[in-house]
């Protein structure tokens, strides 16, 4: 194996891409807790962002209309979502495992003509100083723009929660429904806007398989990230940065383990496949040791009903 | 009295379904492991199952059913509800195909890929994928710059051990330098982390990528990296047409319309089908020309002699990787010993997972 620096900067870029949509998936999940709904139905909002930008890139052939496009599928069948839970104030697990299998479902009723198509190309940026800097051109370019948007994501969300008075509120719904209602906010509202933007999220991370990771679509490619988009979000006990750090971390060892195995390591190949999934939670929960932290940050409301006596 | 009506009404529904089963409305059932839309492995059993219905019977299939308990269930629900033949097309459903048979004593059951036949209702049928990866093996020794081959397995199970090594022996003939480097990936299906494999396996120094998984996503990852591939099941060809060389294709339709009569009109009997390009449920897809016509031709011929069988994909001497004999010289392996494989032969890295 040729452990030159050039190579580990190759590898940093193909396990920053492996993480994207656990990212963009799980950022979003976050806001979405962080209002105190739980929304179990990541996995189904990702598959039909998958199917949506797929279809509209082959049927519009612009990528751009593709991406806004996923987004928006994202959005409407989030809305789904949150009719029944916030309107109907149905059971969030039992709404949102539905979601999950209904847009399994409706994504591979959608896809049958979409199956076999080769996808287009999706624009790299700065793909000349990829090539031309070693180490640190396959590191910080010749990404898509999907990939920079995902590393900003937590940043911006932490901020968001932290900084600014409507992430004040978010926060507030999702600790104390009650008192933030009675302070005048409009708890249903706030937590109908972070469903939606939950879906957006978790749209665009199904579009970013489908479009840019592996470009075409087949049933079921998601094959499960939503779900480990979900655990992310509860083992980084709801800070953006620690979900950044425990997908770069599962991306990392997963493609590790793949290396590892090519190299000819004689460890047991079943101990490295669960090597992710082991790593990620060992980690998380050594970095979020912090009782008091961990109480700040989780949503006390988490999953609870809501609803205004009238 | 609307509780009697109810009991009157579902009896009769029930009445109904049995008589409409007494009509000899014959029904063959078919159980997949992926989405019919996966391209590869299950798609192809699915074009099967499409002969079967254009031969004028009917078909019923339930996809994306995982091997192990779930699977169970649903062979037990298409027995209960008229099937008369299933095919359940996945190594892993031997247990429950067998379990389910033993229950279903009229109910004809076809397993793919498996080896046990507990009850007389219960057959096997298997192609011999192997013989493809025979060629592919010619090919990738003659097309590789670096010398190694990169193949992404997906369970250590003899029917994948048997073509890492049928692959890597015809590599070694054509060039005694060859390694081949293998990732297991643990999923016959997740094209994310296929491609992750793929892409691993390229930047450590493979320019021939294989895969024993069901999805494209490794032949596109190939043609990214401007490496080559094959196509694995169906023909790949149009997701990769610079990069793939050549698909193995798995074509079942002559056999499940064959055996679908066969049950209908009563002369279905148990056997352990094990065909290959004789026969022409192993198929090649077209060569690519980046190969040369000289090694097309080679290749044409190598495929001719296989399926004649004037060359064995398993022709002695045979060492494993300890350099144990497995097959004396002069001698080729038999069947018993293809099917039961779980040795790599020399030449191979690693160590198979237990």
């Amino acid at each position: 194996m040729s452990l030159d620096i050039s190579f580990i900067g190759i590898l940093i870029g193909s396990i920053m891409a492996s993480s994207v949509p656990l990212i963009l998936a799980a950022s979003g999940e976050l806001v979405t807790e962080r209002s105190g709904v739980l929304n179990l139905g990541v996995e189904g909002m990702m598959i039909i962002g998958a199917i949506s930008g797929f279809a509209l890139m082959v049927i519009t052939d612009n990528l751009f209309i593709a991406i806004v496009g996923s987004m928006l599928s994202g959005v409407i069948i989030s809305l789904i979502f949150g009719f029944l839970s916030q309107s109907l104030l149905t059971n969030h697990v039992a709404t949102g495992l539905a979601l999950t299998i209904f847009g399994i479902g409706l994504s591979a009723m959608l896809g049958k003509n979409f199956v076999g198509i080769p996808g287009k190309e999706f624009p790299i940026l700065f793909s000349s100083l990829k090539e031309s800097i070693p180490f640190f051109g396959p590191i910080l370019f010749g990404h898509s723009i999907v990939l920079y948007f995902a590393f900003a994501l937590p940043f911006l969300t932490n901020y968001f929660l932290k900084k600014t008075k409507l992430g004040l509120v978010v926060r507030a719904v999702g600790d104390s429904p009650v008192s933030a209602s009675n302070q005048g906010i409009n708890v249903i509202l706030v937590r109908y806007c972070c469903i939606l933007y939950g879906g957006a999220m978790c749209g665009l991370a199904g579009a970013y398989l489908s479009l840019i990771y592996t470009p075409q679509w087949i049933e079921n490619m998601t094959a499960g990230r939503g779900w480990i988009a979900l655990a992310l979000v509860v083992f980084a006990t709801w800070s953006p940065i620690k979900v950044l750090i425990g997908a770069l971390i599962f991306g990392g060892i997963t493609i590790l383990q793949l290396h590892m195995q090519a190299i000819g390591f004689r460890i047991p190949v079943q101990f490295l496949s669960a090597l992710p999934y082991l790593m990620t939670i060992i980690v998380l929960v050594v970095i979020s040791r912090d009782s008091r932290k961990i109480k700040l940050n989780t949503p006390t409301s988490l999953g609870r009903i809501f609803y205004k006596e009238k | 009295m609307y509780k009697n009506f109810f009991r009157y009404l579902i009896s009769a529904i029930f009445l109904l379904g049995f008589s409409v089963n007494s009509n000899a409305d014959f029904k063959v059932g078919f159980v997949y492991v992926g989405p019919t839309g996966d391209h590869g492995w299950t798609f192809q059993h699915h074009e099967g199952r499409n002969a079967v219905e254009a031969a004028g019977i009917k078909t019923t299939f339930v996809e994306s059913v995982p091997e192990g308990a779930d699977a169970e269930r649903v062979i037990r629900q298409l027995a209960q509800s008229g099937h008369d033949l299933i095919f359940t097309t996945s190594f892993g459903y031997m247990d429950p195909t067998n379990k389910v048979a033993k229950d279903f004593p009229n109910v004809k059951f076809e397993h793919a890929t498996g080896y046990k036949r507990e009850h007389s209702n219960v057959s096997t049928y298997s192609a011999r994928f192997y013989e493809g990866r025979t060629l592919l093996g010619h090919i990738a020794g003659k097309m590789t710059k670096t010398n190694t081959i990169g193949y992404i397995a997906s369970f250590p199970i003899p029917e994948v051990i048997r073509g890492i090594n049928a692959m890597t022996l015809a590599a070694q003939k054509v060039n005694p330098n060859i390694k081949t480097k293998i990732v297991w990936v643990f999923t016959w299906y997740d094209p994310g982390k296929e491609a992750e494999a793929a892409q691993a396996l390229i930047d450590q120094g493979a320019d021939v990528i294989m895969q024993h998984t069901d999805s494209t996503a490794p032949v596109q990852t190939a043609e990214k990296a401007g490496v080559w591939s094959f196509g694995q099941a169906s023909d790949m060809q149009r997701f990769a047409p610079k990069s793939i060389l050549t698909s193995i294709i798995d074509d079942w339709a002559p056999y499940y319309v064959e055996r679908a009569i066969a049950a209908r009109d009563g002369t279905w009997n148990q056997q352990d089908t094990w065909h290959g390009l004789k026969e022409g449920m192993v198929a090649m897809g077209p060569y690519n020309s980046a190969m040369g016509a000289d090694l097309v031709k080679e290749v044409e011929q190598l495929q001719k002699d296989l399926a004649s069988g004037k060359v064995h994909s398993f022709t002695g001497p045979i060492y494993d990787q300890k350099g144990n004999i497995l097959v004396a010289e002069g001698k080729v392996a038999d069947d018993g010993m293809l099917a039961g494989m779980s040795v790599y032969v020399k030449g191979v890295e690693g160590d198979i997972p237990k």
